[in-house]
């Protein structure tokens, strides 16, 4: 706490820090490097950091023998689709709350985000079979409809707190200036708004990416994202450790840069505004 | 900006948004209610009679509901309980002065951002397995027997996944707070005279408890159905040892194929939910608003 | 032109009453201020001509239009608010075009327009910056500019300068009187500073609790208060209130005098009293007495006054300055 910068005591918070954090980053650097090893060394009883031979044929492995573009493939377009639509859905209705506000505004929130407190397993039976009888199953589009309606909530959370940093005065004075909505919305609104906007977006892309419960369930062979891919790497094939650390390292390694990237806005989204 | 026309086109462009999660909670929920009291197996076609609270009977006095109850009360109240103990140790190091801090943040962050069922795998396969497993590695070089995670401690392990993916997200969000405490308030505790001690329970603590509040509520909705992790793992085993509430009524529903009896758990995973949601939502209620 | 007549307009929040039945006519090209403590209804009054607040009841005609239905872009008025409202995406050129683009002026006239306005307000070396790298005095006057360049029929201007450091704010108070006398249009102008309404206004309306207690040009208000509340708002320092009783009908009255119209005495006077603080301003100082009554009253005095901290005195009102008010607070007399 003490802001006394003398280099002993900054010395020893550094090590410290550094020698946490590296055990916490630690599973993901040794899948990382276990991914450049051969199956023997994987699994060798001495196990090496740097020193042995590095090699890229568990990329190629994964990649001939699933089709791990494929999979990709499916994780863009539902993350990337539903959060779209989310925004689309999203962005009118925290326009509505932040600007038009009204006693039963704060209420309307807190409901949105009860919703979000209904374990999935409590529509598990009914959204499957729905998914069943209208041919959704296994489809990229009726995972894109779950996404989302479970990302929904978090979405106008998101863009309410940050819409409530503009000051309403200056959609007032667009008004004045003989904007109309639409006017409103386009040329002052969303340029304003756009640094919240990317961040409740990239956030969703992050939460959609990673979902494993509504992706595992209701995908098979064609629209199975990522998660359900390495799923299927659960046995026996998971005991092939170079594999394995390849086709999660090929997972996990978009998100991670993107999650980087965003880090200071997820704090702000994911906590909804309590911390800013 | 409350004019007649805003209002009304405000109440319009919120239509879209209630109208769809309003459906997507009641749709399915009463066709839940619906299926639980009545006999439905996918694999036995016949007429769906009506049972009445048959179906309930048998949820919840069999005993892997008990099991599995507990279960998921220890899974939650194990991964809140590491991860912001350990969250408030690791913000207060990285709020402290140190070179490199942009990196060591980047490397705490980084587990939140590893899809549930890598980051399972990962452990289960890599760092817990008994033969190859780099802690039994470990082990050895120290002289030990290798633990078999999943066998001997499954719940436990399956604790430890979870909270690595979580502590990230707890640290990261206290760190916030804690940089947000007006450090005026440390240095008036100096000149009173106040320990580091006290200024942690006095000024600290108290300055997180939003903070807290929020990782609270935030973790517990993901945990409670905490599925892909079990899946990938010991798929609720040995017996019912790590099957979580989630995991039963999947098992029930999607591998039993016994629609009734999955609905009837989804709907007490539904009652559970909500006694623990309005106890949240108080505590939130308390703690959001000051 | 631009006259604005109110009638009967009222104002609710849901069930609070905010405005009660009100008239006002507003001249066409007049300096008019609105002036009043904060929750007084003014800002308020100021949004529902702007429209952008719905009127409860009662009727908003501009130039003789009834306009109290019409949307704020139908107006045809411009408002300055009090955070300046600048579009901080935009530069200063496109904050000032914007509301020209949005009546599908042509570019070349916007264009000319822009460097008109950039030239009154000195703004021409920072028509490319965005709003963020103005000063606060700047930022204003881009507000300002954007709201030249529409030729509204009415300016509308929501405590603008209470934003602003003091220094700043003296200087602006004079560039928008400027700005006035050279476009001779209506102003509307919303303040709780009754200096900048003495300072600025042809006529000023002083609100308290949702309706106007009086309204006339500044002198009217500082020499003939209608009452207690206009009395005590209007002029700085405060005016000083003494309790009397009144012989004939056994009810207090009050009775006004302004610090400045006290004459000080060492010898004899109406009231005793002894000095506390004293503030040097220079020019002027002004003694805090506490009258034997138990009262503290502002008195003003010559730079040079000798008096010191616990001197006795005697205070006197300058004949026909003392204003008389009864319980109720209205004025009873005026001893001009």
């Amino acid at each position: 706490m003490s802001i006394k910068n003398n280099t002993r005591s900054t010395l020893i918070y550094t090590i410290a820090a550094w020698t946490v954090s590296s055990m916490i980053f630690f599973p993901i650097l040794w899948t990382l490097i276990t991914s450049f090893k051969t199956e023997s060394e994987a699994i060798s009883a001495t196990p090496t950091l740097f020193a042995f031979e590095w090699t890229l044929v568990n990329y190629l492995d994964v990649l001939s023998r699933s089709p791990y573009f494929t999979h990709f493939w499916n994780s863009v377009v539902i993350s990337l689709g539903s959060s779209l639509v989310g925004l689309l859905i999203a962005v009118p209705a925290a326009w509505s709350m932040a600007f038009v506000q009204s006693k039963k505004t704060k209420n309307l929130l807190m409901w949105m985000l009860s919703t979000k407190m209904l374990p999935p397993v409590g529509v598990l039976i009914p959204i499957y079979l729905l998914f069943r009888d209208f041919g959704l199953l296994d489809t990229k589009l009726g995972l894109v409809i779950v996404m989302t309606l479970i990302n929904l909530p978090i979405m106008v959370w998101m863009l309410y707190t940050y819409f409530r940093e503009i000051p309403g005065e200056i959609l007032e004075a667009s008004r004045m200036d003989g904007a109309t909505i639409g006017e409103e919305i386009f040329h002052v609104l969303l340029p304003i708004a756009l640094p919240g906007i990317a961040s409740t977006l990239l956030l969703n892309v992050i939460l959609s990416w990673n979902e494993a419960f509504w992706t595992l369930i209701l995908t098979a062979a064609n629209a199975s994202p990522l998660t359900a891919f390495i799923a299927s790497y659960s046995s026996p094939e998971g005991l092939f450790y170079a594999k394995l650390s390849a086709a999660s390292a090929m997972a996990i390694v978009p998100i991670l840069i993107l999650g980087w990237f965003s880090q200071k806005q997820l704090v702000r989204g994911l906590s909804f505004g309590a911390v800013k | 900006m409350a004019t007649t026309n805003s209002r009304t086109l405000a109440r319009f462009m919120l239509l879209p948004s209630v109208t769809l999660l309003l459906a997507w909670m009641i749709v399915p929920l009463c066709m839940t209610l619906y299926f639980s009291f009545i006999d439905y197996n996918l694999l036995v076609p016949g007429d769906k009679e009506f049972v009445g609270f048959l179906n309930y009977e048998f949820f919840l006095t069999d005993p892997a509901f008990f099991e599995s109850f507990f279960n998921t009360l220890y899974l939650v109240t194990g991964v809140l309980l590491i991860t912001i103990c350990g969250g408030i140790g690791l913000a207060i190091l990285l709020d402290q002065a140190i070179w490199g801090r942009n990196y060591v943040r980047i490397m705490v962050l980084a587990p939140f951002f590893v899809m549930p069922t890598v980051s399972a795998l990962v452990w289960k396969n890599m760092l817990m397995n008994p033969v190859n497993g780099l802690f039994a590695h470990f082990a050895i070089w120290l002289g030990f027997e290798p633990i078999d995670f999943f066998a001997q401690m499954p719940l436990f392990s399956i604790i430890i996944i979870v909270s690595w993916q979580w502590l990230p997200f707890a640290a990261l969000i206290l760190l916030t707070a804690i940089q947000s405490l007006d450090r005026e308030q440390l240095e008036a505790a100096d000149l009173d005279g106040a320990g580091p001690f006290s200024k942690f329970f006095y000024i600290v603590l108290p300055h997180l408890s939003r903070a807290v509040t929020a990782v609270i509520l935030i973790e517990t909705i993901f945990l409670l159905s905490i599925f892909a992790e079990i899946l990938v793992t010991t798929s609720g085993g040995p017996g019912y040892s790590s099957t979580n509430i989630t995991y039963l009524i999947y098992t029930q529903s999607l591998l039993q194929f016994d629609v009734g009896g999955g609905s009837a758990g989804g709907i007490v995973a539904v009652i559970i939910a909500n006694i623990v949601a309005i106890f949240l939502m108080r505590l939130i209620g308390k703690n959001l608003e000051g | 032109m631009g006259s604005i007549t109110l009638k009967q307009v009222t104002k609710n929040f849901d069930d609070v009453n905010v405005i009660k039945p009100l008239d006002l006519e507003i001249k066409d090209g007049e300096f008019i201020v609105f002036v009043g403590p904060s929750g007084c209804g003014k800002s308020t009054l100021l949004r529902m001509i702007a429209g952008l607040e719905d009127t409860t009841s009662g009727n908003i005609e501009i130039d003789g239009q009834d306009a109290t239905h019409t949307p704020p872009a139908k107006r045809g008025l411009a408002m300055v608010f009090q955070s300046y409202a600048l579009y901080p995406h935009m530069s200063v050129r496109n904050n000032i075009a914007f509301p020209l683009k949005r009546a599908k002026v042509s570019p070349a006239e916007i264009e000319s327009k822009i460097a008109n306005a950039a030239k009154i307000l000195n703004l021409t070396d920072y028509l490319d910056r965005k709003p963020g790298q103005l000063s606060g005095g700047q930022r204003q006057r881009v507000a300002i500019g954007r709201a030249i360049v529409r030729q509204p029929s009415a300016f509308l201007f929501d405590e603008p300068l209470s934003n602003l450091d003091a220094s700043l704010r003296v200087n602006m108070r004079l560039e928008i009187s400027e700005l006035h006398k050279s476009l001779a249009t209506t102003m509307i102008y919303v303040t709780h500073d009754q200096v900048e309404a003495m300072t600025m206004a042809d006529r000023i309306a002083v609100f308290n609790g949702g309706i106007i207690e009086q309204v006339g040009t500044p002198l009217e208000l500082y020499q003939h208060p209608v009452n207690k509340f206009v009395a005590g708002f209007i002029g700085s320092p405060k005016m000083n209130f003494i309790e009397v009783p009144n012989t004939e009908t056994n009810e207090t009255t009050s009775l006004g005098v302004r610090p400045e119209h006290f004459i000080i005495s060492q010898d004899a006077g109406t009231w005793a009293g002894k000095v506390g603080v004293i503030e040097h301003l220079g020019s002027e100082s002004f003694l805090h007495v506490t009258l034997t009554n138990g009262t503290t009253v502002t008195v003003k005095a010559d730079g040079d006054c000798p008096l010191e901290y616990g001197d006795s005195v005697f205070l006197t009102a300058q004949k026909n300055k003392v204003h008389t008010f009864d319980t109720n607070g209205n004025t009873i007399k005026v001893n001009n």
